[in-house]
């Protein structure tokens, strides 16, 4: 695709759409199936991805706090404070998550 | 009756077993297996799609190159110009994911994705590079990354503690949401699959129903294709959306 990508001539796209004009498949079939798909799938993703994320930090904070109690031999101490900052962290990943901004540009989030 | 003998067990499909002959000496599983078969498939499709070297490609060609495009650009645009440098690894890595989900949609094949231990293998090894790229380019400096500019000096202990744990989080969540979707996703097929077996072991009536949880898994089969490679795209996104974290520090 790198080698003649710019112009095209104009007689290959008239050949092209009369040629999908003879398969019939111009025109039809463009528009529907990847909108429907899209949406569903992009949804149901973006849905399970911000539970899992929520999740994923309750887990990794609840570790984090359970191993220093249990090296320190302070029960419930830790385990309390970390349930707590991986709540704040799940919904702090949802949140960075939910913003626009994340995927990419400069910027980001510290306004 | 055989459908007194059939057992339903959804879960059994995840089970390794050692490969026969010389290798399954080794505990070179049948996932193991399909993680070489996966990785020669790809390099197949490169070296024979590419051997035409055509201006016009073929159809194995235009695969090949769509493929490559494909991550190239997500990789640049995701990571911007920086991106190029890691490049062969994000390929690697959707490559073999998505030969992952998409071998396991075979009858009698293997999902090796759906175990944890790949993804969590995978994830790890996602965000060690992501840290040690990033402090390699910012040496300690990488640090402030959990530490927001523009928060109150107050909050700050607390605000340490939470990126702290959410940037923990994720290689967690990066490698639960792969294995999650795809075991699920499988485990669903299996069901369906079982009482369209022990349905249509019960004669006449029981064969019409058995139609039923037979017809929903045809839809089935198509909705783990898009999950399948829907999975494989999320990862490979997360991971260039790291990389970029690293490289530029929000």
């Amino acid at each position: 695709m790198s080698g003649n990508g710019g112009q095209r001539d104009p007689s290959f796209e008239d050949r092209l759409r009369t040629a999908r004009q003879r398969a019939g498949q111009e025109g039809q079939g463009q528009k529907a199936p990847p909108q429907g798909a899209d949406g569903g799938a992009a949804g149901l993703g973006f849905g399970l991805r911000a539970g899992m994320e929520l999740v994923a930090a309750e887990v990794v904070a609840g570790a984090i706090g359970y191993g220093l109690d249990h090296l320190l031999h302070t029960l419930p101490l830790f385990l309390v404070i970390f349930i707590l900052l991986g709540g704040a962290a799940g919904v702090m990943n949802v949140w960075r998550l939910m913003t626009p901004t994340v995927p990419g540009r400069k910027g980001g989030r510290a306004e | 009756m055989a459908g007194t003998t059939f057992k339903m067990q959804p879960l059994e499909q995840f089970v390794l077993h050692p490969v026969p002959g010389p290798l399954g000496t080794v505990n070179f599983t049948q996932a193991n297996l399909v993680m070489v078969l996966g990785g020669g498939l790809v390099m197949a499709l490169l070296y024979f799609g590419m051997r035409p070297r055509a201006t016009v490609p073929g159809r194995l060609q235009a695969l090949a190159e769509m493929l490559y495009e494909f991550v190239h650009n997500m990789a640049i645009d995701q990571i911007g110009p920086e991106g190029r440098r890691f490049f062969p690894f994000i390929f690697t890595l959707f490559v073999f994911v998505l030969m992952g989900n998409l071998l396991g949609l075979i009858p009698f094949m293997f999902t090796y994705t759906s175990h944890i231990a790949v993804t969590g293998a995978l994830a790890l090894f996602v965000i060690l590079l992501a840290t040690f790229v990033g402090l390699r380019q910012h040496g300690m400096h990488f640090f402030t990354y959990f530490a927001p500019q523009g928060a109150p000096l107050a909050l700050m202990p607390l605000i340490i503690m939470i990126e702290v744990v959410s940037y923990l989080s994720r290689p967690v969540s990066l490698s639960m949401r792969l294995f999650a979707n795809m075991m699920a996703g499988h485990m669903i097929l299996a069901v369906f699959a079982s009482f369209a077996v022990v349905l249509g072991s019960l004669g006449l009536v029981g064969f019409v129903g058995a139609l039923v949880p037979f017809g929903i898994n045809i839809p089935l089969i198509g909705f783990e294709l898009l999950v399948a490679v829907l999975q494989a795209y999320v990862f490979a996104i997360l991971t260039c959306i790291y990389l970029h974290d690293a490289v530029h520090l929000h």
